[in-house]
Order: C-alpha cells, then structure tokens, then sequence
C-alpha cells in the first residue's frame, strides 16, 4: 500500500503488479519512478525503499487529459477554483486538463493565460493548460493575439461556451491558425437556432413544452467547420458531439483525409433528454442530452474512431444557480471524477481503446502528447493512473472535491474507479483520495 | 363480529311518519310559509314522505334539500361525496323552515345546515324532525320532531329507510 | 392513514379518475357560487399563497376569489419574469414562503416545470396556475367542465370533434386541453399554419381551417401569444386572420350545435373579427364563470378532503 501523505517532493515510487496499459496494448509489468520520470519497467523489479503502489489486480495507465475543462477561475470562484478544480481532476484519474477560456476575464490575453498556468502550477494538482478564445471577449469579432498566446504556451483556442457564428470570422480564424502550431476547438451550436433553448427539440420537450435545440444547430456548424476545415487545409477539433448526423459528418470528413478531430462526454454517451421529465436543471447541459439513438451514434463514433477522445465539459454552477426555474437555470454539469466510470459503464471497448480516449488520443490534440498520454517506457515523464477497472460504484454529491454538486449521475451504477495518480512523479491521489501537501 | 338488530320495522316507520307529519300541522297553524327541507343525503326521502302526508292531510307544502358538506367541522377529517347539491325551492327569508334528517346524533350536521341555511337567507323560525333520535349530543341541539328515541352505544351504527331502523354494532363501518 | 402528497400539476400526473371527480365538484362548486351568500367555510383556518412570477391578473383573481369562497386566508406573492432580487433561487423564495406553513402554493411561473421544482423544496400542496408552455391543468378542467355542461355529456365527450387553433406549439393551454379532451374521449385536431403546430404531439394536424369548421363538435380559437414568440411564425400583415381568424364569413360555418370557446383574453382583430357575444354558439363567458367553480373543486379536492374511513 501507498503511504498516503507523501506527495510533498517527487517521490521514489514502485508501482507493482499491475497489467500496464499503452499504445502498445497490455502486458503485465512493474514501474519504477523516480525525479518525475519512469526509470524503468520490467515484468518484475526489485523493490528498495521506495514507496510501493500495490496495483495487484489494478490497471496502469497514462494519466488521462481532458480536453474540456471548465476551472470557473476567474470569475466564478463560488462554483469552482482552480485548486478544487485540478483536484477533482487528479481524482478522476487526470494529470493534465484544458481549461476552457469562458472565465471572467475571459482568457483572451496573455496576462490571464499566464494566471491561469499559474495557479494551476501553484496548486499542484495535474497540469493545468489554459486554452485561449478564438475571439476577443469570446465576441466572434476579433481574433485574439494567437501568435502571441501561442508563444506563451496555449495550444488549443476556442470561444467554448458559444460557437463562432459568424462564417467569415471562422474562416479567418482557420487560416490565421494554419500558419502556428495551434488548433481551434469549436463549440458547435447555431445560436440563432437554439435562442432560449433548454433540451433537445424531440417528443419529450414538446409534451414539457420546453424550447427546444434542434440536432440542426450542431450539425450545420459542424458541417460549416468541415467545409472550412476542406477550403482553408487549416485543422478544426469538434467540441462535445452530441447527435447521430454529427458523427456521421465527421466520420464523412475523416474519409476524406480532412484534419479534423472530435470529442464526447461521458454524459451525452449516457443520458437521455427522458431525464428532463422530473424538471431537475442539473439534466441541462449545452448541447443538450439526446435521443437513444444519439447515444448509440456517439457510442459508436467513440468506438470506431470517429470521435477520438472523450472529454467531460466539466461544467461546476453553484446550487442557487441550478435552482432556477429551468428556462434560466444555467447549462452544464460536472464529469471530472465520474468520467472513467460513466465512460467504462457505457462503451463496450478493450481497455486499450478506452484509456486512448482518455489519455494519448486528446494529448495529441490539446498538443501536450510530449508530457501526457506517454507509453511505459525508461525516460518518459511519469503521469500515471492507476485504475481499479472492476468496482461498482454510485456517486455522493457531497463527497466530491469540486465546490458544486451538479452530478447528473447520482443514481447510475459506475464501473471503474481511480485509486492512484501521480503526476510528475508525486502521487497525488493514494486510495481515492486526494494527498494534502 | 357485526350484528345487527332491527328495531323498527316498515309500518313503524309509516306510523312514524303520520305522526310527526301531524305534530308538524299542528304547531304551524295554517302550514303558511312552511318549507320542509331535506339534509344530504339520509333527510331527503323522509322529508318526501313527511310533505306528501302533509298533503293528504292537510294541503301541499314545497320540500327542498341542503346539502352540508362544505359547512361541516370535520372537513378534512372525512371523504366528501362530490355532486350532492342544494336546491331551496322558495326564499327562505321570512318562512319556516323544517330541517329533516333521518338520524340525529351528535348534532354537529344540525349545526352545519343551520350555517347553510342562514347563508340563503333569515328564516323566521327553523325547527328540526328526526325520525330517530339516538342521543350522545355535542351541541345544544334539541329535535321538535322525533320519531322514535333510540338508546345506542357511541360504537353502534343506525341505518335508517322507508323499510325500518337497524342497529349494526361492532363499530360502524 | 398518510396518503402521499397530491399535487395538480398537470393533466396527465391528475389521471382519468381525479379528473371525473374534479368536474362533479365542480358542479357542486358551480352551485355554492349561485347561493346568495356565495362562501362557506369549509378550507376555515387554511392558507392558499399564490405565487405567481408572470403577469397574471385574471387567473390569480381566479384562485383567490375561488380560496376565499371556501373561507381558506390567502397571501399572493407577485413578480414577473426572472425578477426575483438579484441572488435569490427560486427555492430560496419558496423556503421563505414555506415558513409561513402554507397549506397550498398556487403557482404560474414563466418557466415551464417550476410547479415540480417548487414542490421539491416545501411542503405544501402545489397547483399548477400555468408553467411556461408546458400545462394549465384548472384552464383545461374549466374547458372539460363547459363542453359536458354545454353538451349534457357530462365527462363523457367521446366522439366529440373539438378543433383548437391557432398558436399551439406556444400554448400551454393547447396542450392542456388537449390531454384532458383526449382523456374523456374528443379527437382533438390541431389547426395553424405549420409553424406553429408541433409534428411531435399525438393528435391530428390540419392546416387549412375552412376544411373542417363546419364538422366540429367545438371551435377553440387560442389567442395569438405574441409575447412568446421568438422569431416570426406568420408573416406580418394580417395573413394569418385571412387564413386562421374567425371572420364573419367562417363564423357563419360553423354549425349551429357546436361550440365556441376561448381562454381568453381575446387579441380581437387577431384570431377574432367577429363579435362572439352576437353568437349563440359562444361558450366563451360559460369558461369564465365556470373558472371560480373549477379552482375552488381543485383546492377543496386538495386541502378539503379527508383520507380517513367513513364515520356513521
């Protein structure tokens, strides 16, 4: 067993008995780490005085990255902190996250990306990567300084919390990017189509009388990107896919060789807009829960490689705001902590698949896949995960290390948790739970 | 067990009903302004059968009903049987209205036509005929009209029709 | 014996049976109100709120006129849209009213659904007084109650063709009226231009009025709720009188037996430009007056009915 409380300097660290998982597919093998690196894997080590991860039975694989993450910091520190956010991040099996640019300031400028990277170094947690808006004040009229985000360290830019309506901005934003080694992310939603919108536009929302957001909003702008993505040879990253016809687009687009990658929730693979019926705002999220029929769709998008990566679109509210009536009421819910055991309950897929869309698949996309999503190999940075792949588990609220509650997957059976991660080579997560420095 | 005890049979009931119908003549000289009206639901049929011998004694007299469920104290406490109405056939400011009821117990569904009637109007005098009257008041009610007296347990029940009275013990269902 | 909190919230949570009981109170109602003194004391001691967060006048003098009959106190709570004080949930309001031990919360709320939020977070029994574009349930009893009283057929109105037109994808009274229709046996059929039907309610669908005005039982003409409309359904102008409103021309189509009816108030120019009080097919003011009857049956059938067995 680990010796909880020892994550104050990096750690000598052995990890045994575990079946490693990597690009490479499984095998059984020990880890030994030591200054933030894997200084060697065998089948079996010999064990010193360094501290021992008994991962007998257990899974290890590269931590996970999330491509979206909202840390609500700055500006709506009620809902989550940066601390409580990457905290909640590292429980759930995750040392690096993309923090989503819809902050208040909104990270549209160096100064508050440098804050951001900051504070999430500061906490210590995972690492915390600012994303950058593709528009100033996320406004879709002017581009951000891109280049000189860039150069700062920001890889992946998106005005996420709203899509870019406008056709020509995106355009611009598409070849501008081309030229740096930098991807835009798209929140894909026509808002003309989805004014006021609470739930998918189905049979549901019209016995509720909900307004509804029709499938249409996502798929034109996913189609938009596509054929902006085919006319400008720039790359797109389709945030949070959500309907059949959307996958079928992407899946149309990555025949044609275009560069262009896709992301699910836990949620929308999940949950369906039938959950809406008891009005409990936490089932409101943007895009919106779907039909059956979707979820199989992005099930088999997420399978088949079509949608690479899973993504949680963490989205904290604080109670009062999610006990508005539902027409005011705020989108989102949170996925850090839940994702692995939603996403291993809803996908029938080899452990390998399912770590690569939690881990190397979206390195590769947020840029980071120098530091994340690594295979066990001497010299690699040790961000690592340990994974109970069995246990049945169910959610409490107020267990959860983020600042809100608003988990839509209080009574749904999880299978899979995270025991340990380390990242950096600290253990920060021994047993579930969270090491205090 | 239930058991249940017969204690008057049809033609006591008929006899019954001839007698108040007379006592009831008799105290309204004249029957002028008299209006006999039947408490929902027990009440109804007798207040019928009191104005038709009435009629063949003396001279018809106009018969409406009360219905008292949203005057009674113990709303809330008990099922209501929607649809029951009230229906007075003349102003009852200024007559004689003849409350009729088939049971008189503790007096609380007297109480609570007394309430409804006062909301149609000023009656200028009301009297009450029961045809039993079986005690255990719990309000200063007292019947100008009574069939027969009826010593009863508070457990028992009385069921009361044209065809005889029947006590059923056991607590009432 | 405790029977589980009840709730009128909407057609279908109420079902068949509440719902034929509900309109034999309502006659029973219907008579209290032709008393001379229209008030009795039977909800004596309880308190009504009416919380209504969307400008209502006429509904809430409804409730209240309908509390106050049945001698219930009532406290009204105003506000419109979202205009509750910066900060404050709508549960933190409701908790501060649930301190007052409220016996019934009336609600209408611009936001559908706030009726199950509501009851989340007190105690009391909550009736729903319209939410957002979702249900109207005592809107829809009064309509119930006109038609079986206009037709004799009591709760009874199978094979009864009742046609509701205009603004139905908007209208939380469409969709009321049409589960309590549906329930007691009336083919419903939708009527409006296609934007503003919904393809995805379970009943027939027509667009073109004149094709069926003169077969049904009951013409239900909704107001045109401009106010909640996002982006233009019609074009300006007038054309959808000349396709949807009851002109004098239609009017005269419409058969002598049927029935005319209206929640009110009506938008006249709009989806009228006949005069309906001229005709004697009009149940319009019935479904005014039956309103009082409707809301007392619904509060008395929620605070006034008691769970225990029958005494002697």
């Amino acid at each position: 067993m680990t010796d909880a409380g020892c994550g104050a300097v990096v750690d000598d660290i052995v990890i045994t008995g575990g079946t490693l998982v990597d690009q490479s597919g499984s095998r059984r093998g020990d880890v030994r780490i030591r200054d933030g690196r894997i200084v060697e894997v065998a089948e079996s080590l010999t064990v010193g005085d360094e501290r021992v991860i008994d991962a007998a039975g257990l899974l290890v694989t590269p931590g996970f990255v999330d491509l979206h993450t909202h840390l609500r910091e700055p500006g709506m520190p009620e809902a989550e902190t940066i601390e409580s956010g990457s905290r909640a991040a590292a429980l759930g099996g995750y040392t690096a996250v993309v923090a989503m640019p819809n902050t208040d300031p909104t990270q549209d400028s160096v100064e508050v990306v440098e804050w951001v990277a900051a504070r999430g170094r500061a906490a210590g947690w995972c690492d915390v990567y600012p994303s950058g808006s593709i528009t100033i004040g996320r406004a879709g009229r002017e581009l951000t300084p891109i280049a000189d985000l860039a150069a700062v360290g920001v890889r992946l830019f998106t005005d996420d919390g709203s899509g870019v309506q406008d056709d020509a901005v995106m355009r611009r934003a598409l070849e501008y990017a081309g030229d740096l080694d930098v991807r835009l992310a798209q929140h894909c939603e026509v808002a003309t189509l989805t004014r006021g919108a609470v739930m998918h536009e189905g049979h549901c929302c019209s016995t509720l009388g909900l307004p509804g957001w029709p499938a249409l909003a996502e798929e034109l702008m996913v189609h938009r990107d596509i054929e902006l993505v085919r006319l400008t040879g720039s790359s797109v990253h389709l945030l949070h896919l959500s309907t059949a016809r959307s996958v079928e687009l992407v899946r149309e687009a990555k025949a044609d060789g275009l560069a262009v990658t896709a992301e699910a929730t836990p949620h929308h693979i999940s949950l369906t807009d039938e959950r809406l019926r008891g009005f409990d705002a936490v089932f409101k999220v943007n895009p919106p829960l779907r039909t059956m029929a979707d979820i199989e769709a992005v099930r088999d998008g997420l399978i088949d490689g079509t949608i690479d990566a899973i993504a949680t679109d963490h989205a904290p509210h604080p109670r009062h705001h999610k006990e508005r009536p539902l027409e005011e009421a705020p989108p989102g819910m949170l996925g850090l902590e839940t994702a692995l055991g939603v996403a291993r309950a809803s996908l029938e897929c080899s452990w390998e698949h399912l770590v690569g869309a939690l881990s190397w698949r979206p390195a590769a996309i947020a840029g980071v896949a120098d530091r994340h999503g690594r295979p066990f190999i001497a010299g690699e940075p040790a961000n690592i995960c340990v994974i109970d792949p069995d246990l049945q588990w169910r959610v409490d609220p107020a267990a959860l290390a983020s600042r809100s509650t608003n988990t839509p997957f209080i009574d749904i059976d999880l299978t899979g948790r995270v025991r340990h991660t380390v990242h950096d080579g600290r253990v920060v997560v021994a047993d579930g739970s969270a090491v205090t420095r | 067990m239930t058991r249940h005890k017969q204690v008057l049979g049809p033609d006591d009931v008929r006899r019954a009903v001839t007698r108040m119908a007379h006592e009831i003549i008799e105290r309204n000289r004249g029957l002028v302004d008299v209006v006999l009206v039947g408490l929902q639901s027990g009440g109804v049929w007798l207040a019928e059968q009191l104005a038709s011998e009435i009629a063949r004694i003396e001279r018809p007299v106009p018969v409406g009903v009360v219905d008292v469920s949203m005057h009674r104290d113990d709303i809330g406490l008990r099922p209501v049987t929607p649809g029951a109405i009230t229906d007075l056939p003349v102003d009852v400011t200024g007559a004689c209205v003849v409350l009729v009821d088939d049971v008189l117990f503790t007096g609380r569904t007297v109480k609570a036509a007394l309430d409804t009637i006062t909301d149609y109007g000023r009656p200028r005098s009301v009297q009450l005929a029961v045809l039993v009257d079986r005690g255990h008041r719990e309000l200063p009610i007292r019947p100008d009209f009574i069939g027969k007296n009826l010593p009863t347990s508070a457990d028992e029940t009385v069921e009361v029709s044209a065809d005889g009275v029947v006590i059923a013990e056991g607590g009432g269902e | 014996m405790t029977a589980a909190r009840r709730h009128v919230r909407s057609i279908d949570e109420v079902g068949r049976e509440r719902i034929i009981k509900l309109l034999a109170l309502t006659g029973h109602m219907h008579e209290i109100n032709q008393r001379p003194v229209p008030k009795v004391p039977a909800l004596r001691g309880r308190v009504v709120c009416n919380l209504f967060l969307e400008d209502s006048t006429r509904t809430r003098l409804s409730f209240d006129t309908a509390a106050k009959r049945l001698g219930a106190d009532t406290v009204a709570f105003t506000g419109s849209g979202s205009s509750l004080s910066k900060g404050e949930s709508l549960r933190d309001t409701v908790e501060t009213l649930a301190a007052m031990r409220l016996d019934a919360i009336v609600v209408r709320h611009r936001s559908a659904g706030a009726p199950w939020q509501i009851a989340q977070w007190c105690e009391a029994a909550i009736v729903n007084a319209g939410d957002g574009r979702h249900a109207h349930p005592t809107q829809a009893l009064l309509d119930a109650y006109t038609i079986g009283r206009r037709t004799g057929r009591g709760a009874d109105l199978s094979g009864l063709r009742v046609a509701i037109v205009g603004d139905i994808v908007n209208s939380r009274v469409a969709r009321s009226t049409t589960a309590i229709a549906s329930m007691l046996g009336a083919e419903v059929t939708h009527v409006g231009p296609s934007t503003l039907l919904d393809p995805r309610l379970d009943v027939q669908r027509c667009t073109d009025l004149d094709q069926i005005i003169g077969d049904v039982d009951v013409l239900y003409m909704l107001r045109m709720q401009n106010e909640r409309m996002d982006a233009a359904p019609v074009p300006p102008g007038g054309e959808y009188t000349r396709r949807f409103g009851l002109t004098p021309e239609r009017a005269a189509n419409i058969r002598t037996d049927a029935l005319l009816m209206h929640p009110g108030p009506i938008n006249h120019g709009t989806e009228m430009t006949v005069d309906p009080s001229t005709m004697p097919q009009s149940a319009i003011t019935d479904q005014v007056s039956y309103g009082v009857a409707v809301r007392m049956a619904v509060l008395f059938d929620l605070l006034g009915t008691g769970e225990m067995e029958e005494e002697s």
